[in-house]
């Protein structure tokens, strides 16, 4: 895992380096101009409001006199929606993803990936008129209303399938061929190869992967919105309706004034934040982006 | 509108504004009171229809310039009153103590209860729609139907639609035992329509389009009368309203001319494409 030195690069490299740190520059810029800005704009409701009333109050009702201001029964949808699409779509993904490099015929590999591929190009919308049209009815003949945490957890699920089978793919099939001729000359069984060297060696990519998949979930904002019944209440089952953070603000902001607005940003904090956390727990789970 | 607080101004201004007068030339009357500027505030739910109808005076009346703020009815009533608006817009009829105004409506906007096309019930009363959203009545069973769960669909909050239908049923928001919640009247009806067991509100003309275009919901009447763009606009359907422009007295001039535009045909699909119900 050491890093290559950097000291004095060849002058023909000059220019180069410039540049990309220059870009380098930029995206941090602009992402820590995003995160203030959002502060920027919810610092109203907390200093109005106080930042513990938007766990503690009795529900969500941001225009009732007198308003309320609880963001907790979104925070755990988001996070109830994100872990169960990761359970389904994590193991079938990876392997899917094992099945493409070490079992499957070429033919087959190529076919899978072309479909993979396009199921990554879907746009989210299209999943949420999907889910809202034929599976939220299913749904609801079976457990009313449909529009439910369950309904969210399936669609979102299909949706980050595809980055997890690529991005898992990638991994695996990056592992150095050497590490591969070497455990099939010890005479590893494929079991013995995979669980032993392939998947620890292609570890931090597949925590690269899993950290995509996973904020792409809690991002996903559209697909959530058509699926979930967006009930601002804390969700008892899997059946119940809830509603995301990220649907919260995108079906209120439109027509939010004030501090109303400024509680919806105070939910764009809180997602902020927990996408951190999340990075900081793949950090310290031993997940590193460099790869040595 | 419950809320009286001043928000960000919105200006009608598009670029095209200097090259659709080419392409308009001749047609209209932009010879008389074409400059000016004009400051209209007030309800959200107008806000919207006269932003879009000032983009197009605007292009039509190159030297005219429009500002159209929203912060409620009241608002609206205030600023006409005291000057500082030359048109307020207010999403209700005048009161008796606002008789100093005068109302100019450009539109109107109903609200249709709708359920599933299958469900066979006919008609709800008042009464029977306030114990379904408060979640005292769970069951179709109860109020003459079928042996199922009801699922309530209400509008997110801010929305007009639930500030109208909460106003109209003397409900609170907290009150309110939602199965599902929505955003926009497509989503509604979508929902609906996928859910036998479903029941929720929309604007009139989007609920009239659909369910005479193959999707399966039905127009449930109010106190016996019809939910239709037909009885809105004839003003004799309960939940409904008129979208108003108020000034201090007769309008004059520039505001004058604005007024008449926006109640003119020549805003109908603007009026139409919001879900409101264009003046006859």
């Amino acid at each position: 895992m050491s890093t290559p030195g950097r000291s004095s690069p060849p002058d023909g490299d000059a220019a180069l380096r410039a540049v990309t740190g220059l870009a380098a520059r930029l995206s941090g810029t602009v992402v820590v101009g995003i995160a203030l800005f959002v502060l920027w704009q919810a610092w109203p409701a907390l200093q109005a409001v106080g930042p513990l009333r938007f766990v503690t109050d009795a529900g969500w009702h941001p225009l009732a006199q007198p308003a309320q201001f609880n963001l907790l029964p979104m925070l755990v949808a988001s996070v109830a929606v994100t872990l169960g699409a990761m359970l389904l779509a994590g193991p079938l993904g990876l392997f899917t993803a094992i099945f493409m490099t070490d079992y499957a015929p070429p033919a087959l590999a190529r076919l899978l990936r072309g479909v993979v591929e396009l199921l990554a190009g879907v746009p989210s919308v299209v999943y949420g008129l999907w889910g809202l049209v034929t599976l939220v009815p299913l749904l609801a003949a079976w457990q009313p209303p449909g529009a439910s945490l369950l309904a969210g957890i399936l669609v979102l699920a299909l949706m980050i399938l595809p980055t997890m089978v690529l991005a898992s793919h990638a991994a695996i099939a990056g592992v150095a061929a050497e590490h591969r001729l070497t455990v099939a000359a010890l005479g590893f069984s494929c079991a013995g190869s995979l669980w032993g060297v392939l998947l620890p060696a292609a570890r931090a990519g597949l925590c690269g992967a899993l950290l995509l998949s996973t904020t792409r979930a809690l991002g996903e904002t559209m697909a959530m919105l058509m699926v979930t019944g967006n009930v601002a209440r804390m969700p008892d089952s899997l059946f119940a309706p809830a509603r995301t953070l990220t649907a919260n603000i995108a079906l209120e902001l439109a027509y939010a004034m004030d501090r109303h607005r400024a509680a919806l940003f105070v939910g764009g904090l809180l997602l902020t934040a927990l996408v951190l956390a999340l990075v900081r727990l793949a950090r310290g789970l031993g997940c590193a982006w460099r790869h040595a | 509108m419950g809320s009286d607080a001043v928000s960000g101004g919105r200006r009608a201004r598009p670029v095209i504004a200097m090259l659709l007068p080419l392409l308009l030339a001749g047609c209209g009357d932009g010879g008389k009171a074409a400059t000016g500027k004009l400051m209209l505030t007030g309800s959200s739910t107008v806000a919207p229809l006269a932003l879009e109808i000032a983009k197009r005076y605007e292009a039509d009346h190159p030297g005219v310039r429009i500002d159209v703020q929203t912060g409620g009815s009241s608002r609206g009533i205030t600023d006409a009153r005291s000057g500082v608006a030359d048109i307020g817009m207010v999403s209700r009829a005048l009161k008796p103590d606002e008789s100093d105004l005068v109302a100019h409506a450009i539109a109107h906007d109903g609200i249709a209860i709708i359920v599933h096309a299958s469900n066979p019930v006919t008609g709800l009363s008042a009464d029977q729609i306030r114990a379904i959203y408060r979640g005292q009545v769970a069951t179709w069973q109860a109020v003459g139907g079928p042996k199922r769960p009801i699922t309530v669909v209400n509008k997110a909050e801010g929305r007009s639609t639930l500030e109208l239908f909460l106003l109209h049923f003397g409900l609170a928001s907290t009150q309110i035992h939602a199965s599902v919640v929505i955003g926009d009247n497509e989503q509604g009806i979508k929902t609906v329509a996928g859910n036998p067991g479903a029941i929720g509100y929309v604007s009139v003309g989007a609920a009239e389009y659909a369910a005479t275009h193959e999707v399966a919901i039905r127009l449930l009447p109010l106190d016996g009368i019809p939910a239709s763009t037909a009885t809105v606009k004839d003003g004799s359907f309960p939940l409904s309203r008129p979208l108003n422009l108020v000034t201090r007295g007769q309008p004059q001039g520039l505001a004058g001319d604005f007024i008449a535009y926006a109640r003119s045909a020549a805003v109908h699909d603007r009026v139409r494409s919001l879900y409101f119900v264009p003046l006859d």
